[in-house]
């Protein structure tokens, strides 16, 4: 057997990838499902906080600082092993999926909490000063005035960090959540064949790059008129 | 000693707008110093850290009276009109506008703004929002009209100032000065007691600036009260009733736009004046 042929057998081994085709499907199910829970509370929770902070409360912001910087500095997967092996030592215990998802959605929170803010600090004082100027509240400006154009001004930065954080979901593979990494690792333990890890990658590929494309289209389409 | 804003306001400067035959009388009614006065500014003083950017101004504005506030860059002029509807917070004094005691914590401010329409010198107008948005927004979210209503009054107050065919632009789309007239219909759409311009025509090309002033005069002639900062002399010279000249955050003269771009009493006055002539 050349090289070659050993190459295509590991990697591309058409009996192992039907045999294990539906496993990874069932993997990849799981990831979206995953990732959009991480998206949905990772943003809600990251512009909760940025609405808040912009409210000015200095302790309450003091604390927003560290609760970010705190999960801007951990690498996922530390949290994600707190959550999942040290909880329980703490009398509650999480399901991998739960320590993933709450693990990814505070990072994610972290970031898109600092992006949030970054936008709304860069909308011009004149936008605050002209709405509130027609007796616009504070949160009514906050939201028909100053959210609207400091999201537009950061879907880019967000997109990425989102997708960025999203494919951390490879992590819950370590805390026996069968998402696609985990579903392909099992594969490969059963198989003794690498092919299952192919499929995984092309399965990111399929997830992914949508994903990616549709954050370009996101871009564009709430890029305002000039 | 900044002179008392009332007893300059005088009545020969006050004139009215000459459609209205009352007004039209040959010789200065005492009509207009009892005229009740819209705002009332006393004792303005305001700290910028260490800086004491005014102190101590007194400007009384009446009912139909048109202010001119000019001054040299850093004089407070500015910062005295953004006192007014409490964008500055003044660090002492009393502010009353229409009745409405501005600097009380009890005061509605949302509810006092609304009085107080405000134009900007750099339009500041919604990017992402249509003309027609621009001008509907308080209408909605601060006076919860429905949206039809809202729609229909912002189209008004757009083809109050000359765009009405413009309403579902975008500001992007618009030149200066149609931003600045959507501005300034966005304030006026809440039919405000005092209008205030904050160098409306200094971020402007020159062949903009006519069109924003129109829109200006035309609200002189529907009798609204303004204060307008600016340089525009022959604006002032046409349309004011009164012209304040503020240096060093105190009022140092003011009066009729005759007297004092004709013959200004004080030497920062002439020095200034001969500045600004010379453009």
């Amino acid at each position: 057997m050349s090289n070659w042929d050993r190459f295509l057998n590991s990697f591309f081994n058409a009996r192992v990838a039907w045999d294990y085709l539906p496993k990874i499907a069932d993997g990849f199910v799981l990831t979206v499902v995953l990732a959009l829970c991480v998206i949905a509370t990772g943003l809600a929770a990251g512009l909760a906080l940025a609405v808040v902070r912009a409210l000015g409360v200095r302790p309450l912001n003091w604390l927003i600082i560290f609760v970010v910087d705190l999960f801007r500095a951990l690498p996922p997967l530390v949290i994600i092993a707190l959550l999942y092996f040290g909880l329980p030592a703490a009398g509650l215990s999480l399901s991998g999926f739960a320590a993933t998802w709450l693990s990814l959605s505070c990072v994610l929170m972290a970031f898109s909490e600092e992006i949030f803010w970054a936008g709304i600090t860069a909308t011009p004082k004149g936008q605050w000063e002209a709405a509130r100027s027609t007796g616009l509240g504070f949160l009514a400006t906050l939201g028909w005035v100053v959210l609207p154009q400091a999201v537009r001004m950061v879907i880019p930065p967000l997109t990425n960090r989102t997708i960025a954080i999203t494919k951390g979901t490879a992590l819950g593979s370590v805390v026996a959540v069968s998402e696609i990494l985990g579903a392909a690792q099992a594969g490969v333990s059963f198989s003794f064949n690498p092919t299952p890890l192919t499929l995984g990658a092309a399965a990111y590929v399929v997830l992914f790059v949508p994903v990616v494309i549709l954050g370009r289209w996101i871009e564009t389409r709430f890029a305002w008129k000039r | 000693m900044a002179p008392d804003g009332r007893s300059a306001a005088g009545g020969e400067g006050l004139h009215r707008p000459p459609e209205n035959p009352a007004e039209a009388a040959p010789q200065p009614a005492p009509a207009p110093l009892a005229a009740r006065p819209i705002v009332e500014a006393r004792g303005i003083h305001k700290h910028f850290g260490h800086l004491h950017v005014l102190r101590g101004v007194d400007l009384v504005v009446a009912e139909r009276e048109l202010v001119f506030v000019i001054g040299p860059s850093g004089s407070g002029k500015s910062t005295l009109l953004r006192c007014l509807n409490r964008l500055e917070e003044p660090s002492a004094g009393i502010i009353t506008v229409d009745g409405i005691d501005m600097l009380d914590r009890r005061t509605d401010i949302n509810a006092a703004r609304q009085r107080i329409g405000m134009v900007f010198q750099s339009f500041n107008l919604y990017p992402h929002m249509t003309a027609l948005g621009n001008v509907a927004l308080a209408l909605r979210k601060v006076q919860g009209k429905p949206r039809a209503e809202a729609a229909e009054r912002a189209r008004a107050a757009l083809a109050r100032v000359d765009l009405g065919d413009r309403a579902d632009h975008y500001p992007g789309q618009l030149s200066g000065g149609q931003q600045q007239r959507v501005a300034i219909a966005r304030a006026i759409a809440l039919e405000p007691r005092v209008m205030l311009f904050d160098e409306p025509t200094s971020a402007l090309d020159p062949e903009l600036v006519g069109g924003v002033l129109q829109a200006m005069r035309e609200l002189r002639k529907d009798g609204m009260t303004m204060v307008v900062v600016s340089h525009e002399m022959a604006f002032a010279k046409a349309a004011a009733d009164r012209v304040v000249f503020i240096a060093d955050g105190l009022i140092v003269e003011q009066g009729p736009p005759a007297a004092i771009f004709g013959s200004p009493q004080h030497e920062r006055t002439r020095a200034f004046i001969g500045q600004i002539a010379r453009h």
